[in-house]
């Protein structure tokens, strides 16, 4: 039998950088507030010192802070006519578990999404005609405007210690920031980083061509940092170990060294971690949530932890199984169109990035950091790119990034080199230090078929049924970046390189290789329940004590990393939850 | 070429006991060094273990032919073996990789297309025996030798041929356990020290690669187009 526990204000479901923000802004508003984080705990120190933290084997390979697909994971097929076979192993992206969620392994890249990003289907219509959108491509606007959520992006920055240059203030362009950005009220909290010398040269040969580069914002400090809690950041050492790793110098922003001690230091909040919950209850008419069931993992212990409000702040795939699981909102069905959770799954293509090679240059790719880089956003927040002539929508950015030169991931030698054997050994030696990449990430609109639904075979430890992923590339994202592949590789060939390889051409979805851990939608925000699953609150329209907050809102994903606009909604979320919610709970409008 | 000497042969001359006890017993190094071709050997002599704790020896004997083809000696670095990559491969097959403990087992199992990933009921340390097994199998069907008593351009062929999926083993898709194969090869030639292979930081010295000491804030400007040239540092080092 579950041990049932006294009821409190707000349960929060994992405790991650989303977890997180709302645990410090509603408990410190006096709500009594249970967060539940079904990994254990973990600190700074001892847990990411060095020595041990610079263990790529340990971190980078065999994924110690990651999920453990053993317990819980998902099933994966590429189209439905496929027989869909479980995620055995990590691959493609890597969710976290633990104490910070992926905002402790996260490289630290933070956008602000483009204007035309917060207006996907407005823009295109009106800039290239209603039948430039694929009848089987569900895009649509946010329910919140750029403008709307801009002093909650500006708040997620300075909490983070983001390093960056501003291209925009209140409208007026700032040479050496990105040209293409929305108008933003004051600049990052933090000069931007020291660029690698392979950043260098790509910031000039490119603006040689006429594009925009700049460099991209990153919640790596360039100094030591005190942010606007008084929680202290240290300055970025670029030691190559940030992705998938701790930062031992409090270098990255990481809710485990700003939002959540705060939220600790209130006598309002209790953080239980080995706890997974396994279901949101719903009362008998399922429009209303009574709590969560939760196993603790180290006891085995059942228990139901009441609540008045539930956020679900897990990874954005576990928000969309909880959800299934737990029958909130109506399932996503491919085949006739109804029903909407699990719709607008989209993930990150890349592929169309270049290797360069240089017999007389040396980059030593281990001094790097997690997220610094220089950009150009001309095809992508450019909203004068003209996606006529690539025949598709969304766009690409194109960044030197320099994040992860250790030895057993990075080891590039030109193409029709063998993988193993005298010759492969040689060229390793030789060409280590001697290339750099040029990296290109796309937009990934959303497909009809590219879904979640519970899977019918598969069961996860608790015996409940896996999340099952319908997901391929389609056609117009080979398009993108067949093209801003081309453009990448001008770029590289007026760098005069030795050799180089790609750009490759984007083909089937893999799940084996790591890509990113951009995984978005599922659990759709809009303007009304026929369109999404929450309300621009991230409040579901069915069960509205129920916020589902992070990128599973995303109705499409961007060319830029989510982290920006999942600190900003959170955020926002809270906002509502604290200043409207608590004095009128009921759907918000 | 002639036959590569071998474990194998060194184990024929001392009798049948397990390698694990004879390797600790008599020294391993030692002997085979006498057998072996000349190589770069690591600067100064490493005090590591050559007793295998999940390999028997036959198992061994062709983990160690296979690490020092993927990996052969040269005046860059000495073979996979003499680097510490087939230890290396012992020790993670018997650990908690091995035995599967990040990987989703339960049934049913299909094979599904490559892109879906691994498939296999068995364990990453299962899965490794039974490629060993059936590759073993398919050179004594076709070339009358296992794979570690064959030449070392024979060997070169296997591997290739299994890389390029051009034979196909007795329940166990080669290509696959040529891929695993390779994938831990370069972990344990790359990876820290400490897990048993790299011996000497011979993989990072190779390459450039300084290790874990890791402080760049002022380098990352003063080391644009230069070579940072340090002693690497290992975890082994600082603990």
């Amino acid at each position: 039998m579950p041990t049932r526990l006294r009821e409190v204000d707000l349960v929060i479901v994992g405790l991650g950088w989303t977890g997180g923000i709302l645990a410090k802004e509603l408990s410190e508003a006096g709500m009594r507030v249970v967060a539940l984080e079904r990994g254990g705990m973990r600190s700074t120190n001892p847990d990411f010192a060095i020595p041990l933290i610079r263990d790529e084997l340990k971190y980078a390979v065999r994924n110690a802070l990651m999920q453990n697909p053993a317990r819980d994971t998902l099933t994966f097929r590429h189209s439905p006519t496929e027989p869909s076979l479980p995620m055995r192993q990590l691959g493609s992206f890597l969710p976290g578990e633990g104490l910070g969620g992926a905002g402790v392994h996260w490289n630290g890249v933070t956008w602000r999404w483009t204007g035309i990003d917060h207006a996907a289907r407005s823009y295109y219509e009106e800039r290239n005609g209603k039948s430039f959108i694929p009848a089987d491509m569900p895009i649509q606007d946010w329910p919140m405007t750029y403008a709307e959520l801009e002093p909650y992006y500006d708040k997620f920055e300075r909490t983070a210690g983001v390093s960056g240059k501003a291209g925009n203030i209140r409208g007026a362009k700032q040479p050496g920031g990105n040209f293409f950005e929305q108008a933003r009220d004051r600049d990052y909290p933090l000069p931007p980083l020291e660029p690698s010398y392979s950043q260098t040269l790509f910031n000039d040969a490119t603006a040689q061509m006429g594009y925009h580069p700049f460099p991209r914002p990153c919640a790596n400090a360039s100094r030591a940092y005190t942010n606007p809690d008084g929680s202290r950041l240290g300055a970025c050492v670029y030691c190559g170990h940030c992705e998938r790793f701790g930062c031992e110098a409090n270098a990255k922003g990481s809710p485990h060294i700003t939002v959540i001690p705060k939220a600790m230091a209130q006598p309002t909040f209790e953080l239980r971690t080995h706890s997974w919950v396994t279901k949101v209850m719903l009362d008998s008419t399922k429009k209303k949530a009574i709590g969560v069931a939760y196993t603790d993992v180290s006891t085995g212990q059942e228990y139901e932890q009441p609540a008045a409000i539930v956020a679900l702040c897990a990874y954005a795939i576990n928000n969309v199984h909880l959800m299934l699981l737990s029958g909130i909102g109506t399932p996503y069905d491919a085949t006739t169109q109804k029903g909407i959770v699990g719709k607008n799954y989209c993930y990150q293509p890349g592929g169309g990035g270049v290797t360069l090679f240089f017999e007389d240059k040396i980059f030593n790719p281990f001094m790097a950091t997690g997220a610094f880089g220089i950009a150009i956003d001309d095809f992508h927040a450019n909203d004068q790119f003209d996606r006529a002539a690539m025949g598709a929508l969304g766009g690409a950015t194109i960044t030197v990034g320099q994040s992860n030169g250790r030895p057993i991931g990075y080891r590039p030698v030109p193409a029709g080199t063998p993988r193993w054997g005298a010759e492969w050994k040689k060229a390793t030696a030789k060409w280590y230090l001697r290339a750099m990449n040029i990296g290109v990430t796309a937009s990934n609109m959303p497909n009809r078929y590219n879904a979640y639904d519970l899977d019918p075979t598969y069961k996860n430890v608790f015996g409940q049924p896996l999340l099952r992923l319908t997901y391929n590339f389609l056609e117009n994202d080979k398009k993108v970046i067949a093209y801003v592949g081309q453009k990448a590789a001008e770029i590289a060939r007026g760098l005069k390189p030795t050799s180089m390889t790609g750009p490759g051409a984007l083909g089937e979805y893999n799940i084996v290789p790591y890509q990113s851990t951009h995984n978005t939608g599922g659990a759709i925000m809009g303007t009304s329940p026929g369109n999404s699953a929450l309300n621009k609150y991230l409040q579901s329209w069915d069960v509205p004590n129920v916020f589902v907050v992070g990128a599973s809102a995303f109705p499409h994903n961007s060319a830029y990393n989510p982290t920006g606009p999942v600190g900003a909604l959170a955020y926002w979320t809270a906002d509502a939850i604290k200043k409207r919610y608590r004095q009128r709970p009921g759907l918000m409008t | 070429m002639s036959e590569q000497p071998n474990r194998r042969d060194f184990l024929k001359t001392v009798g049948t006991v397990g390698a694990s006890g004879i390797a600790a017993a008599v020294g391993a190094d030692a002997a085979e060094a006498q057998t072996r071709p000349a190589a770069a050997g690591p600067s100064s002599p490493v005090a590591v273990s050559h007793a295998y704790t999940f390999l028997t020896a036959p198992e061994a004997a062709f983990i160690e032919a296979a690490v020092d083809r993927l990996i052969p000696a040269d005046d860059l670095t000495p073979g996979g073996t003499d680097c510490g990559v087939a230890i290396f491969i012992d020790r993670q097959l018997a650990g908690a990789w091995g035995s599967g403990d990040r990987t989703y087992m339960q049934g049913p199992w299909q094979k599904g297309v490559p892109t879906q990933g691994y498939q296999s009921p068995l364990t990453p340390a299962e899965f490794f025996r039974a490629g060993i097994a059936a590759a073993n199998a398919y050179c004594r069907q076709t070339l009358q030798k296992e794979f570690d008593r064959l030449t070392a351009d024979q060997q070169i062929k296997v591997l290739q041929d299994m890389e390029q999926g051009r034979i196909t083993f007795e329940g166990v898709s080669a290509q696959e356990f040529f891929n695993l194969l390779l994938a831990t090869t370069m972990q344990g030639f790359f990876a820290d020290p400490v897990y048993g292979g790299n011996r000497d930081k011979v993989a990072w010295k190779m390459i450039g690669f300084p290790g874990v000491v890791a402080i760049y804030s002022e380098h990352i400007k003063t080391y644009r187009n230069k070579k940072y040239d340090v002693e690497p540092k290992s975890i082994l080092d600082l603990s």
